[in-house]
């Protein structure tokens, strides 16, 4: 049986339902490491850390950004809930740019005013598009 | 009988603010559209949240974790959800009576007002207003929800606030909307979905959890609360558009009989003072013969 291995997928952030559909194998960063995952999975709710996602589909893979959530594993169905999910093409990459600059100025500057915290996530989200905008 | 300036002008009136809500209704119809589609755009996210949390309490029974206890603290904070433009027909009023209707004493309400007019309606009464959003119910984003939501869980969290409840209209579909309070933490679901919920656990494998379990609700119930939160601003708007649109139909096709009957006051009248003149002329043409 071919199609076995196929599980359903389906990735729904706030503002769409962003993808949905068979895939054969989900890699993703979680809170605790990257994982991959496969059909028949034991049941799992994990925690998502931003990070580029990959889906493999049958010959081909797609690859997404998508920052914090989490995720719902069922043995034949994966459910991704992230707060932002982003295809590569829809990633502006001068912006993601202009944004890890600022952080990282932010970062630096070590001024009591600044939310470091905030500014470490706004970080974070840069480098993942970054990442995922040189995949281009 | 008001004579027949005064009727013609009165009608006028009346046509010039017949314009204005006729194109108040076309404004608010194109903007319900978008709301709206938004508003069921957000669904699969908030329903899907909705049932992981129900599968979650309903196995953990036992965990003790802060956001399932209210906290020793009499205060109850409510965000409410209303707009910044009146004109709206119930909407506004609708959602603060639910709030000053409920079991909630003014003296233990802490409000995070999102919209002027129920932030403006509270201000007058003395209730306290914590923090205000105005800007956000013109264009609800999800970083907006998420910030009021770590807002009041601070003060949660701080022990300030005993109890998250939220006022909103849910848009049920174009003509019906509903004001609700819903009551955000402690997290309660409804009875029977955690019923159900325990039902299928039963017959799934146990579901696990990593990181453990309570650092899991730690990270996964403020994310429900900020989805919830959400799900009810972008409802709110589409409510807020479809009500605006029923309140301008009705007021345009108010102001459509008031111009016809005005209409036929103003005929009568010419008809009278046609009458009269006539009268007089005959009288007068007899008066010299």
């Amino acid at each position: 049986m071919a199609d076995d291995k196929f599980f359903d997928l389906e990735i729904i952030t706030p503002d769409r339902i962003f993808w949905k559909g068979q895939a054969s194998m989900l890699e993703l960063n979680t809170s605790e490491g990257q994982v991959g995952i496969y059909k028949r999975h034991i049941p799992m709710t994990m925690i998502l850390a931003p990070g580029v996602m990959t889906i493999h589909l049958e010959g081909e893979n797609k690859e997404a950004a998508v920052h914090a959530g989490f995720i719902e594993i069922l043995p034949d169905k994966i459910s991704v809930m992230a707060e932002i999910a982003e295809w590569p093409e829809e990633i502006d990459e001068n912006r993601a740019r202009e944004a890890e600059q600022r952080a990282e100025r932010r970062l630096q500057a070590h001024d009591p005013r600044i939310d470091t915290s905030r500014a470490e996530v706004a970080l974070k989200k840069a480098l993942v598009r970054l990442e995922l905008s040189k995949m281009k | 009988m008001a004579s027949m300036r005064d009727i013609k002008r009165r009608r006028n009136s009346i046509a010039s603010t017949q314009q204005i809500t006729k194109a108040m209704k076309l404004v608010s119809t194109v903007k319900l559209q978008k709301t709206k589609a938004r508003a069921e755009r957000s669904k699969p996210y908030f329903d899907k949240m909705y049932s992981t949390v129900t599968s979650m309490l309903a196995k953990s029974g036992t965990i003790n974790h802060p956001y399932l206890k209210a906290n020793k603290s009499a205060k109850k904070a409510v965000i409410l959800i209303t707009s910044n433009r009146g004109l709206a027909g119930g909407y506004n009023s609708n959602v603060i009576k639910l709030v000053t209707g409920s079991e909630l004493e003014p003296e233990e309400v802490v409000l995070f007002a999102v919209g002027n007019k129920g932030k403006e309606y509270f201000q007058k009464r003395n209730y306290r207003i914590e923090k205000e959003y105005p800007e956000v119910i013109e264009n609800p984003m999800f970083t907006d929800a998420k910030e009021i939501c770590d807002e009041v869980l601070r003060l949660f969290s701080a022990g300030e606030i005993g109890e998250i409840y939220l006022a909103y209209t849910y848009f049920k579909n174009t003509v019906v909307h509903e004001p609700q309070l819903l009551k955000l933490l402690p997290v309660e679901v409804r009875e029977e979905d955690l019923a159900a919920a325990r039902e299928k656990a039963a017959d799934h494998t146990l579901m696990n959890y990593e990181p453990e379990e309570e650092e899991a609700l730690d990270v996964i119930i403020p994310k429900y609360m900020t989805s919830i939160i959400y799900g009810a601003l972008v409802e709110a708007v589409a409510s807020e558009n479809g009500a605006r649109m029923q309140a301008m139909d009705s007021a345009t096709s108010n102001a459509e009989e008031m111009i016809d009957k005005l209409t036929l006051q103003y005929n009568r009248a010419r008809q009278g003072s046609i009458t009269q003149e006539l009268t007089e002329i005959i009288a007068g043409a007899n008066a010299i013969s």
